[in-house]
């Protein structure tokens, strides 16, 4: 997939623009990070969340991981597939193992996200 | 045949004789009475499933599955934030006292006045060596404390007429403190650690208003570094009203040293199972007493001792508790333990606790240093993390070296936490080891880590010595198969 068009978070969100609509989901690196992911707890359509607070959980077999509203705005749709198949988010992350979508309300929000480049700049970095 | 691995890996309702009656008693003439009276529809349509075994063959699968087992009475025991130190065995003993292990919960308060005597004795011991003003040793275990302190920090605010909404929590915080803030009904807000592995006082700064309820944190911290802002974080917490809890799980590197109360933290749960020498792991008993400062002791749990001249007695009413949390009175065996500990120990032994603890974790980080990168410089109290993430190249995890150490006859580090630290191995070795068992464990990972350089597939295929290898940990996960049942 075509990845340059992305933009991204520092949480390893990455996000697919179209005019307001915000597709969502977790970078390659972050699954990689994370390992097998064994559960998602998706958010509730109609939520409405604040850019950066907790949308969602998705768990591996090491640990639970809260995933970031990489906007404000209202969840329009989730991925219900992952219910029943929660390894999608490893097995393609930026394509079939999307998480949510969402009404941006605030497209400077988005226009603030880390490009490609600057993400892939940024995991590289140590954690500490 | 079945090869004797496999004979001894059977669970104890696969031994189940083929003759079902051959060892059971038969339930003669009265069960068979009974049965008439019972409605044909509410009986059994088959017989349970009960194993029919001799008693030489109960004890030879028991025998046999307590041998293997991994525990500290067998192997080093490194798994951090765990406080997997060893408990003298004198301390069950004094447990085993009729005086402790025969009374029952009913008595009457008369009967009874030892064992209150040593619960009572027991709340000021904890409240000395915390700081605090008074103790509850209600709770069962660590996360329970954390329910009971926040259900009292919640009354608390309550009766100033405050609805504070958030729990602050640090980014490297145990999963239990988040998990019991969300059961309260508080939200969560996470606090960053800043570069130096401490909590980062801008971002507190900037999180810290009139909404928040409480900051859970732990001192020294889930990496093993002391917070040496924790005055100032104090101020900024208690300048807007909010409470400071004190997660108890790494208390052992603070006994006789410094005191909790005396950092500001108003709410302290500690874990008898980790620093006390309870045993502790697979089910317990622990035990999570909390202790608080004066102002939040009318919020503490019911019931209270009170000592009123040479008498003990159980205060039942109190019109500001959260109420009851347990029934009885906590776990008493374990309670016993740890006042024997504490009365052994002493003042000076149980400073000698703590500084045995931080000397042994500072001697392994100082030794491994050269094999494995160090998150953060400088000195660690009681445990240390150690990031594998260097042995990423030739496809080796700190999963792998966990399971690798299993073959050396070493139980793994905690792995993966604190989530902040890639490929996080985090060691505790306790105040009980000697010196040669901490050389052993270096030298071992010196020789994985030659391994890994050399073969690493040995090291990704470990463990070939235990009784099970790598479990399917995704499939399990994914489809949970929680029940046993026979064909």
């Amino acid at each position: 997939m075509d990845t340059s068009k992305l933009r991204y978070t520092e949480t390893h969100e990455w996000v697919s623009l179209n005019g307001n609509l915000a597709r969502v989901g977790i970078t390659d690196h972050a699954q990689r990070e994370i390992s097998d992911v064994v559960f998602v707890e998706l958010p509730k359509p109609g939520a409405l969340l604040k850019q950066k607070q907790s949308a969602m959980i998705v768990e591996s077999v090491k640990a639970a991981f809260d995933i970031y509203a990489p906007v404000s705005g209202k969840i329009v749709k989730i991925n219900e597939e992952l219910g029943k198949r929660p390894e999608l988010v490893n097995q393609s992350p930026c394509e079939e193992g999307w998480l949510f979508e969402m009404e941006c309300s605030d497209l400077k929000e988005a226009n603030g996200l880390l490009t490609e480049e600057q993400y892939q700049k940024f995991k590289t970095q140590p954690t500490h | 045949m079945l090869r004797p691995e496999e004979e001894l890996s059977k669970l104890i309702f696969e031994k189940r004789s083929a003759n079902t009656a051959s060892w059971l008693p038969s339930p003669g003439k009265e069960a068979e009475e009974v049965l008439k009276k019972i409605p044909k529809d509410l009986l059994r349509e088959k017989e349970p499933e009960i194993p029919s075994l001799s008693e030489l063959d109960v004890v030879r699968h028991f025998t046999n599955l307590s041998r293997k087992n991994f525990c500290v009475d067998t192997h080093f025991y490194p798994l951090g934030s765990c406080t997997m130190k060893y408990n003298p065995k004198s301390l069950d003993a004094f447990a085993s006292f009729p005086g402790f292990a025969d009374v029952h919960p009913y008595a009457d308060e008369e009967d009874v006045q030892g064992a209150l005597q040593l619960l009572h004795e027991m709340e000021i011991f904890l409240s000395e060596i915390t700081g605090m003003d008074a103790f509850t040793l209600q709770p069962a275990a660590g996360a329970h404390g954390e329910f009971c302190g926040l259900l009292m920090a919640a009354a608390y605010h309550h009766s100033k007429g405050e609805k504070r909404t958030k729990v602050l929590i640090p980014d490297s915080a145990h999963g239990t403190n988040p998990a019991s803030a969300a059961l309260c009904g508080y939200e969560v807000v996470q606090i960053k650690t800043n570069p130096r592995g401490h909590v980062d006082p801008a971002d507190l700064k900037s999180k810290t208003d009139a909404s928040v309820a409480c900051f859970m944190m732990t001192n020294p911290n889930t990496l093993g570094l002391f917070e040496e802002d924790i005055l100032e974080i104090s101020r900024l917490v208690h300048e807007k009203g909010g409470l400071l809890y004190y997660d108890g799980a790494n208390m052992n590197a603070l006994l006789g040293v410094c005191r909790p109360g005396d950092m500001g933290f108003d709410i302290v749960h500690l874990n008898l199972h980790k620093t006390f020498a309870v045993p502790h792991g697979s089910g317990g008993p622990g035990s999570g007493p909390v202790g608080v400062k004066k102002r939040l002791a009318p919020f503490l749990p019911v019931p209270r001792i009170r000592k009123e001249g040479d008498r003990y007695r159980w205060e039942h009413s109190a019109p500001s508790s959260i109420g009851k949390l347990r029934s009885f009175y906590g776990n008493f065996g374990a309670v016993v333990r740890s006042y024997a500990y504490i009365r052994a120990l002493g003042k000076e032994g149980l400073r000698a606790v703590s500084e045995n603890a931080i000397l042994n974790a500072n001697y392994l980080k100082k030794r491994l240093e050269d094999i494995f990168d160090e998150p953060f410089d400088g000195f660690c109290m009681h445990e240390f993390v150690l990031s594998a993430a260097r042995y990423k190249k030739q496809g080796v995890k700190a999963l792998d070296i966990a399971k690798r150490l299993l073959d050396f006859g070493v139980y793994a580090p905690t792995i993966y936490f604190p989530l902040i630290v890639e490929e996080a191995l985090m060691v505790e070795p306790t105040e009980t080891e000697s010196k040669e068992t901490l050389d052993r464990f270096v030298e071992i990972l010196r020789a994985i880590s030659r391994e890994i350089q050399e073969n690493p597939e040995k090291v990704q295929g470990a463990p070939y010595t235990t009784p099970v290898g790598r479990i399917d940990e995704v499939r399990a996960a994914r489809q949970p198969n929680l029940r046993y049942h026979s064909k």
